[in-house]
């Protein structure tokens, strides 16, 4: 391929948005989407907008590096890279000296300790089911009559949280519909669903002995509820970083440039 | 370079295809059967009783259904499996086994062997908690006595040290050949792929005839020696380098393997019971035959002994010796022991050899194909 511009991309196909990042090695662009139903085009457009904001064509981006669930539909990646890689080299520029990243997604759950340059040496990812993810959430804002981002903000009063006693998503629903019905108020309810995800997450982190400081990236992270919860469960300082939720599409876009650097093909 | 497969390995593709009917033949001939399901049971002891030792099925996820008619859901699939194989007679060698040795090397297996043996006489051999001290010997010399007795009567025949010493000079001869095999994969590239070298010793379970099992390896191990000397091999050099461990992972549920290898890394030793466990040690021929045979047996390095350190030794030692880049630990849901041990084996390994280690827990089932793959990207991409 034809190395015309010195700028890389990165792109981060989540289950529920998209996030685009341009680096020219001293500068990122970032762009975030809703996935939509055909995440391909909608990565493609972004790009093509992205691209466009920096004076060039996307024929010119020198490599483009894709992960997250998504990444193995788009087919003009010059690589695809996991998510877990992505999300520790990512939350390391975005915090540098980071010691544990714990990224809540929409289809899952990791956690992964890095070293100063953001690299893995190790981490977990959660099993089959939805429990603890952003998917979650969502199935219990809804059952609460409300959007996630309501619940996001309802949610920062600081209410007292009432016990939540499954996290299976299908159970949890009927359990805080049963919460409802008994009148109990909405906040304690979603301070309760925060505080059981923030438990689990921390038993899974709890496996590879999380180091800090601990970053937290991914959508969940921006609600200020799970930033608390996870804080107090995990006993230890939790960060977010700005752009948090760019972490994967930024680590991509800086692993291009990587390789760019080191002069492969 | 090209990347290419052993010819040889033809034989063992047929291999199972092939053994039930041979198995037919050998019935209808007369021979005595007896089936097994795991490395505790000492099969020198079938052998001089005269009888055909088998492997049976448990490693499919397509009877997994019928077996949890019966048996809890939250059972491990290699339980589940082998009880619907059982139950629905859709494993021949089930069905021609005149006996079937269990052993109580966990209490799901413990107690589905109570319920199987409403079909089929079933000997359960009792197995000690650990294999260190001379109590966990004695017991288990017993055990192997007994086992030795009942075949007697069974088959009406006497097992004579003589027969016993036989059988142990055959199938250490075997152990031998296995492990020269097996240091083939040592090589970058390697020449055999671990899917292959799983397909080899799977067979070895269904090809019946020792010494035709034996020329067939031997014809592949001068195969790889060519090989390895033009540089072929069945993955790129260069590959990184994975040491599976872990439950048994045979044919069928074989799935992880499988991945690691789509995913460019060369699986080059399997240290679990689909793999080498049965072959890293041999039956001491200057021993006593019965307590040699038991010794060899009792030292099986399997999550159900507590503790259970001759494991971690052999992983970190295989690990060094095939120069692997990292471990991969393959756990079945509901297998507690495993699942438990995973987290000392990791232990161990970042102390004292330092490499990455990566748990997987999974089933039979295809479900998690995708994330088990991302896993072992991200595992493959942590090494570099
Ligand atoms: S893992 Fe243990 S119980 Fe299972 S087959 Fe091997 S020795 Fe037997
Ligand atoms: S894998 Fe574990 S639970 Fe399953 S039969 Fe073997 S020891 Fe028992």
């Amino acid at each position: 391929m034809e190395r015309k511009t010195g700028i890389v991309a990165g792109i981060d196909a989540g289950s529920t948005a998209i996030k685009v990042t341009l680096y020219d090695g001293t500068l990122t662009e970032n762009m975030i989407e809703p996935a939509g139903w055909n995440g391909r085009e909608v990565a493609a457009g972004m790009l093509a907008r992205a691209a466009s904001r920096r004076g060039v064509r996307v024929e010119e981006i020198a490599r483009i590096y894709g992960t997250g669930y998504g990444r193995v539909g788009l087919v003009f990646l010059t690589k695809a890279v996991t998510e877990i890689t992505c999300h520790a080299r990512g939350a390391a520029f975005l915090a540098p000296g980071v010691g544990t990243v714990i990224d809540i997604g929409g289809q899952d759950v990791k956690a992964i300790r890095v070293d100063g340059s953001g690299r893995v040496l190790d981490f977990i990812m959660n099993d089959k089911c939805a429990a603890g993810t952003g998917r979650f959430l969502q199935v219990m804002a809804g059952a609460l009559g409300m959007d996630l981002a309501t619940m996001a903000s309802l949610s920062a009063v600081g209410a007292e949280a009432c016990p939540i006693n499954t996290m299976c998503t299908v159970f949890a629903e009927s359990e805080v519909i049963g919460l409802l019905n008994r009148g109990t108020p909405r906040e304690t309810i979603i301070a309760g669903l925060y505080k059981s995800i923030a438990s689990r997450v921390a038993a899974m982190t709890a496996r590879i002995t999380p180091c800090q400081p601990v970053v937290l990236t991914g959508g969940v992270a921006l609600h200020p509820s799970m930033h608390k919860a996870l804080e107090s469960e995990l006993k230890l300082p939790v960060t977010v970083p700005g752009q948090a939720v760019f972490a994967g599409s930024v680590g991509a876009a800086l692993l291009a440039w990587d390789d760019l650097q080191r002069g492969g093909e | 370079m090209t990347l290419s497969r052993a010819q040889a390995m033809a034989h063992f593709d047929m291999a199972i295809p092939h053994a039930a009917t041979s198995l037919k033949q050998l019935k209808d001939d007369g021979a005595k059967v007896v089936g097994f399901y795991c490395m505790f049971a000492p099969q020198e002891v079938a052998l001089a009783a005269g009888a055909q030792p088998v492997a049976l099925c448990a490693t499919k996820e397509e009877p997994i259904a019928d077996g949890e008619k019966t048996l809890p859901r939250n059972f491990c699939p290699l339980i589940k499996s082998s009880y619907g194989f059982a139950v629905t007679d859709k494993c021949p060698f089930f069905l021609h086994s005149d006996l079937i040795v269990g052993e109580t090397t966990c209490d799901g297996k413990k107690k589905m062997f109570e319920l199987m043996a409403r079909i089929k006489p079933l000997h359960v051999m009792k197995l000690p908690q650990g294999y260190s001290t001379e109590a966990d010997k004695a017991y288990w010399l017993s055990a192997v006595l007994e086992l030795k007795e009942l075949l007697e009567t069974t088959f009406g025949v006497a097992i004579t040290d003589g027969k016993l010493s036989a059988a142990i000079r055959e199938l250490n001869e075997e152990r031998l050949l296995i492990q020269e095999l097996a240091d083939y994969m040592k090589n970058d590239p390697v020449p055999l792929s671990g899917q292959d070298m799983l397909k080899l010793l799977w067979a070895r379970n269904f090809v019946f005839d020792r010494s035709e099992f034996g020329a067939q390896v031997r014809e592949l191990i001068g195969e790889l020696k060519e090989r390895v000397a033009k540089g072929e091999g069945a993955l790129p050099k260069g590959a990184k380098r994975i040491v599976v461990t872990g439950v048994p992972t045979g044919i069928g549920a074989e799935k992880v393997l499988k991945i690691i290898e789509e995913c460019g890394a060369a699986v080059v030793y399997i240290e679990n019971c689909a793999g080498m466990k049965q072959f890293v040690s041999l039956v001491d021929e200057g021993k006593p035959v019965l307590e040699a045979i038991a010794e060899k047996y009792l030292g099986t390095h399997c999550s159900c002994m507590s503790p259970n350190p001759r494991r971690m030794e052999l992983v970190a030692e295989v690990a060094r010796d095939w120069r692997a880049d990292g471990v991969v630990d393959i756990v079945w849901q509901g297998c507690h022991t495993y699942n438990v041990e995973s987290r000392v084996l990791k232990d161990y390994l970042s102390s004292n050899v330092n490499l990455p280690y990566l748990h997987i827990e999974t089933d039979y089932s295809l479900g998690d194909v995708e994330q088990i793959r991302t896993r072992v990207q991200a595992f493959l991409e942590m090494m570099g």
